[in-house]
């Protein structure tokens, strides 16, 4: 018997195959799709403290086996969050992964606050590198000491069992680094990788074609950056636990994260191509690790690490 | 909330003729009961480039119309303009071949209790949707005029049968190659004063949207207008197909165009907000 089962800190799954946060909507609209109980997880979209409109349009370019999304952030703020779309998701059955966003290392302390008592959350995921922001300086996990404050802050007012996993951008130097820095301020897990920063430039208007001028990279164009960073931060902290993400289309490609270390997979923008996106690679990826006999998810995780030589 | 894409469904639908009228191609699809869930004004989803494709997003298209043949036979129509290289290949694609296609996807015209007197505007292949419309609104008994505009006469789509279906035609082209020489804003006054409209659906580019509007506004007549602004998705998990949209409640949101569009009202558009977030829009910063 074949045991999916998975776990990010404390917190255990079914499968390993969860949303990616902003990419899922509200859960509503896939619902008409599938069951969202069927999920690893539900991973919400980033919410801020307060309502946001995010970004002028155009938000939008695809790109060459990807695309460019320069949304910032848009959504009804942690209020409205907590009163309408965490009991709905909690009815429909779903597990869940809450991902917050803050402009200043309080917003963080009081989003954890607000969401310590909050029944029916799996993890938390604390988005400290969204690109979409008008000043680089805002992106937290750019810097190991801003990391670290952003991830501190959740720990200390988040309270109880509830598993942290903080998600981190590529766009640095040395994403080793940052992973140890959020790690040792209190990080149960790491959420590999964000977007990748990035430009299109319209050849018609010859000007910067998102309004935001820049966006953030997604889409299988970004997966052996995805699987790099997760090779590079598993192979330094195996004991880490990490969300990879990061161009998934297939069961094949959420099979080369696991490879590299990751214990669960988001899909993101495959999911604006196909709505069953999630399903089909929750099917692929067991398929995957059966026929190349595994008997757990488990035993795959960082198997691309194992010393020379050494087949199952 | 519950309800949304509540009509929506993915299947692999076989293409069933594939044909060029002017610059435009006419496809026609084996969709079995989408056709009878579909309403003018929705729209499809198509994936392209096949499996493996480097084209990870959909295309929205607007559905032309429907015929409803119970669940074995329905057939969905659209127009396809070949632009980029995702239409161009969808023109490409044989009867016979599958695609991944979704639907009925976003909001539909309203369709007024009473017989009233309708003008429908389209620009390019943006009339497509209309005369779908247009056979729904004879059908509760409104008068129908129709304008149709576009740069050039190859661009205008208006088939015999669609012809058929409006009380009257005009068309305008930019060049003159057919019709009155202009824009379809020239001639918009006139007939709405002429013919004593209630209501303007339209479907084009968003200037001529704006352009619409002004003249219905100014007017006093009611203005029903499908939108577009690039989508990843198309079923509102994206978040980039957004519009600012004034609500009944005067406060202007960020919505999506695939959810709480494609069709709006005209009124409740901002659309002097190219490119940025107009001032007191809800979560503004």
């Amino acid at each position: 018997m074949f045991d999916y089962k998975t776990s990010l800190g404390q917190a255990e799954f079914s499968n390993p195959i969860f949303t990616a946060s902003g990419c899922a909507g509200s859960g509503r609209e896939l619902s008409q799709f599938f069951q969202l109980s069927e999920l690893g997880a539900v991973v919400t979209k980033s919410i801020m403290l307060k309502p946001r409109s995010g970004r002028a349009t155009p938000r939008m370019a695809e790109t060459p086996s990807g695309m460019l999304n320069s949304i910032g952030l848009q959504g009804p703020g942690i209020d409205i969050f907590l009163e309408k779309d965490i009991p709905w998701l909690r009815e429909q059955g779903a597990n869940i992964v809450v991902s917050i966003a803050g402009e200043s290392v309080d917003d963080y302390a009081v989003l954890a606050r607000k969401l310590r008592a909050v029944s029916g959350i799996s993890a938390l995921e604390v988005n400290i590198s969204c690109p979409n922001v008008e000043n680089r300086g805002q992106v937290f996990a750019c810097q190991p000491n801003t990391a670290r404050a952003a991830i501190e802050a959740v720990r200390r007012n988040i309270g109880g069992e509830l598993p942290i996993i903080a998600k981190l951008t590529p766009d640095v130097t040395s994403i080793v680094e940052i992973a140890q820095e959020v790690v040792a301020a209190g990080a149960d897990g790491l959420a590999l990788i964000n977007t990748v920063l990035g430009m299109v430039i319209d050849t018609n208007t010859m000007r910067p074609k998102l309004a935001g001028k820049t966006g953030g990279l997604s889409g299988p164009a970004i997966r052996p950056v995805a699987v790099r960073a997760i090779y590079q931060v598993h192979e330094a902290m195996p004991h880490v636990k990490i969300l990879g993400m990061g161009g998934v289309a297939s069961g094949r490609d959420a099979f080369e994260l696991i490879l590299a270390g990751a214990s669960a997979v988001s899909v993101g923008t495959a999911t604006f191509g196909n709505p069953n996106a999630v399903m089909k690679i929750k099917e692929e990826l067991a398929n995957e690790l059966i026929s190349h006999g595994f008997d757990s998810l488990k035993e795959a995780v960082g198997y691309a690490h194992r010393a020379e030589g050494n087949l199952l | 909330m519950i309800g949304i894409n509540k009509n929506a469904t993915q299947i692999m639908a076989e293409i069933v003729s594939n044909k060029k009228v002017g610059a435009y191609n006419h496809i026609v699809f084996a969709v079995g009961d989408i056709a009878s869930r579909s309403k003018p004004g929705n729209f499809v989803a198509i994936a392209v480039g096949g499996s493996n494709s480097a084209m990870v997003l959909r295309r929205a298209f607007a559905i032309y119309r429907t015929f409803d043949k119970g669940s074995s036979g329905g057939l969905l129509e659209i127009v396809v303009a070949p632009h980029g290289e995702g239409s161009t290949w969808l023109t490409n694609q044989l009867p016979g071949y599958k695609v991944d296609l979704i639907a009925p996807l976003g909001t539909a015209f309203g369709i007024p209790t009473e017989p009233v007197r309708a003008l429908l505007v389209g620009g390019g292949y943006g009339s497509a949707p209309l005369f779908g419309l247009s056979e729904v609104l004879k059908n509760r008994g409104c008068r129908v005029d129709m304008v149709l505009g576009a740069s050039t006469a190859m661009k205008i789509y208006a088939p015999l049968d669609g012809k058929r279906s409006v009380n009257s035609l005009t068309t305008v082209t930019e060049d003159g190659t057919t019709g009155i020489t202009g824009k379809v804003t020239d001639v918009l006054a006139e007939i709405i004063e002429t013919n004593e409209i209630d209501i303007i659906y339209s479907c084009g580019p968003m200037g001529m949207l704006e352009a619409i509007n002004e003249i219905s506004s100014k007017l006093d007549v009611m203005h029903q207008c499908a939108i577009e602004e690039s989508m990843a998705c198309g079923i509102g998990v994206c978040m980039t197909c957004v519009l600012p949209i004034k609500g009944d409640d005067g406060q202007i949101r960020m919505l999506r165009s695939c959810i709480d569009g494609p069709v709006v009202d005209g009124e409740s558009v901002v659309w002097d907000s190219k490119r940025s977030i107009p001032k007191g829009t809800w979560g503004a910063h």
